[in-house]
């Protein structure tokens, strides 16, 4: 006999309410948990994604968008720009680095990305086996374009023309894999890296072989003329400095001082075929947008876990209107006042923290069937199985619920006249 | 062991009622007779230290039980004495075993297995320690009852009304099982009943009478 076996007898003597106030407080916490693992990597992700980068240099269109595609890879181009424009800018003495990017084909849905091996270096990329990417045509690969794509070193594949599956294929060149690279758990792990020739390359032979057509994508249409002047490009070495033929689809900047912060935005911006945007504010605007419906989904998480507040109070007090004679005859038989009053708010706390631990557990199993079922959350370097502390105050806080619940009930025992009780009254 | 002298005690202050004065020696069993509200519970919870705050003495076991704290009266229930109720209310979420254990875990004494198998085969009930107290017969609850309340051996056992709802056979085995159970662990049985059927077992008696 203890205290707990004494607490779980009496909540296992009424399993259907036990169950009930259980559950109701384990969905609350769910729902908390779920939204605290998604928010929390979510942020996380766009802070590792978008580190190093302070601004984001592209095609006229949607801010967002641009952050979207050349940041965390999941919307469409904007456009293209021409690579002399966005020299120009790349030469400003207040840009430390610019990383040209390349975008426009895909393989099995993966996002093939022309860049320089500055990419590499900035997210901090390491390679599993192989080598990085070099020569025209070389790709170096995420770890799950190898496993889901079953891509292995040495193999060819021709790329599909757009970023889904099912585009046009360009099987005039083959792609060859020659490095793979360790799992990052972010967008990393899901793009296929070239450079920068290699994606002009494929759109050569598409703007050759598709010149009579009309091009509904614009920003896939590449036009390339061997450069025989060399002045070699800041952007893509291998091409004359101020080439107007080519064209890329985004370019990623760092600043020298803050002072870019200031006056770039406003310079790219006043260019009228270019547009800057900010990773930090726009993922903010994001956020600020996604915020909402966070809310609201918050709101409804802890009007469930009033109700089952509620709910366990209402079934303590009247459980202990039927143990009123118990607690008598416990007192008779030597219980301190004391005892019984930490006994039944042991039982308010069990039963919280108990419902609880049921809804960190459902929290994150719902995370993992999510991302199990949708590949985007995948792509978005989510998992079920990280923790994070402030899970230990949903739990303690849950605790300190329990007690708050307990506590009326409680002071009802410790008020209870024995005497009266047990003669009947 | 037991001695009451000049008891008075007052119901929330207004009606007040006194009782005879009277000594019980160790071992000595001893009936409180009266109809209902002659007192004779309220001098059972008085005994037993149910109940405080009244005028006059009630020295149990060499303890002035009104200079006692309210924890101090709870641990000493827990040693001395052991309570038997009209209703036998047993704690229906434990089982019969666990009913058992609580009474020395509730005083803060450790647990016997051996003295709970002992109880239990002395009362004849060996076979339900595991049962659920909802499944078993109204004699086998007031067996465990009796068996709670002797399993810290107490000084005194104090039993309200325990035969008033048996009939005549069950009345003369609870009587006489009461009394052996106090005889074998060197108790004081003190009965406070209306039930003239008992008269005949317990010689010593004090007699109330309703006082308004």
């Amino acid at each position: 006999m203890s205290v707990i076996k004494l607490v779980w007898n009496y909540l296992l003597a009424k399993p259907l309410n036990t169950f009930l106030n259980i559950v109701l407080l384990a969905l609350g916490i769910a729902v908390i948990t779920l939204l605290l693992l998604f928010n929390n990597q979510l942020q996380e992700n766009i802070a590792r994604n978008g580190r190093g980068i302070d601004l984001v240099v592209g095609a006229k269109g949607s801010p967002l968008q641009l952050i979207l595609c050349n940041i965390f890879h999941i919307d469409f181009p904007t456009g293209n720009i021409k690579l002399n424009e966005a020299e120009r800018i790349a030469k400003n003495r207040l840009i430390k680095q610019a990383i040209p990017l390349a975008l426009g084909d895909s393989y099995n849905g993966f996002r093939i990305i022309g860049t320089n091996q500055q990419y590499a270096d900035l997210y901090e990329m390491q390679l599993q086996e192989g080598v990085w990417w070099k020569k025209n045509l070389e790709v170096t690969i995420g770890s799950n374009v190898a496993t889901i794509g079953k891509l292995k070193i040495g193999d060819a594949f021709a790329s599909a023309h757009g970023m889904t599956e099912g585009g046009h294929s360009h099987d005039a060149h083959q792609f060859k894999v020659v490095g793979i690279m360790k799992p990052s758990n972010t967008v990393i792990d899901n793009l296929i890296f070239t450079n920068v020739e290699s994606v002009w390359i494929m759109h050569e032979e598409h703007a050759e072989g598709e010149e009579a057509d009309h091009h509904h994508d614009d920003e896939e249409d590449h036009h390339h003329e061997v450069a025989a002047d060399f002045k070699p490009s800041v952007l893509v070495p291998s091409v004359s400095a101020n080439d107007s033929t080519h064209e890329i689809t985004a370019m990623l900047l760092d600043y020298r001082s803050p002072m870019g912060a200031v006056q770039m935005p406003r310079m790219v911006n006043s260019q009228s075929s270019l547009q800057a945007a900010s990773p930090a504010f726009e993922t903010a605007r994001l956020f600020s947008i996604l915020g909402v419906g966070v809310d609201i989904l918050m709101a409804f998480a802890y009007v469930l876990i009033f109700i089952s507040a509620l709910s366990i109070f209402i079934a303590l007090y009247n459980s202990l209107k039927e143990r009123r004679y118990d607690l008598a005859i416990m007192r008779s038989m030597g219980a301190s006042r004391l005892k019984l009053v930490f006994t039944i708010l042991l039982e308010g706390m069990v039963l919280t923290v108990l419902g609880s631990l049921l809804g960190l557990a459902l929290g994150h199993c719902v995370l993992a069937l999510m991302t199990n079922l949708v590949e985007e959350t995948q792509k978005a370097g989510i998992t079920a199985l990280v923790f994070y502390t402030e899970e230990w105050i949903l739990l303690a806080g849950s605790l300190l619920l329990g007690l708050l619940c307990a506590i009326i009930p409680a002071l009802q025992a410790y008020r209870t006249d024995i005497s009266k009780v047990l003669a009947g009254n | 062991m037991i001695e009451v002298k000049g008891l008075t005690y007052t119901y929330n202050g207004q009606k007040a009622i006194s009782f005879p004065d009277f000594i019980i020696n160790q071992g000595e069993h001893c009936l409180l007779l009266g109809s209902s509200g002659s007192g004779k519970t309220t001098l059972l919870h008085l005994l037993g230290g149910l109940l405080r705050n009244y005028q006059g003495s009630v020295i149990t076991a060499e303890q002035e039980l009104s200079r006692l704290s309210e924890s101090a009266l709870d641990a000493f229930r827990g040693k001395q004495m052991g309570f038997i109720f009209q209703k036998n209310h047993l704690i229906t979420a434990l089982n019969v075993e666990d009913n058992l254990k609580l009474a020395p875990y509730l005083a803060g004494a450790n647990i016997d297995e051996k003295r709970i198998e002992e109880v239990l085969t002395r009362l004849g009930i060996a076979s339900k320690r595991t049962a659920k107290v909802t499944e078993i017969s109204q004699g086998q609850a007031q067996r465990v009852a009796i068996a709670r309340a002797v399993m810290h051996k107490p000084a005194i056992i104090l039993a309200d009304e325990p035969t008033s709802a048996l009939d005549d056979t069950s009345c003369e085995q609870v009587i006489q099982l009461l009394m052996e159970v106090a005889k074998e662990n060197k108790a004081s049985l003190i009965v406070a009943t209306h039930d003239q059927r008992i008269k005949n077992y317990i010689s010593k008696q004090v007699i109330l009478t309703p006082q308004y």
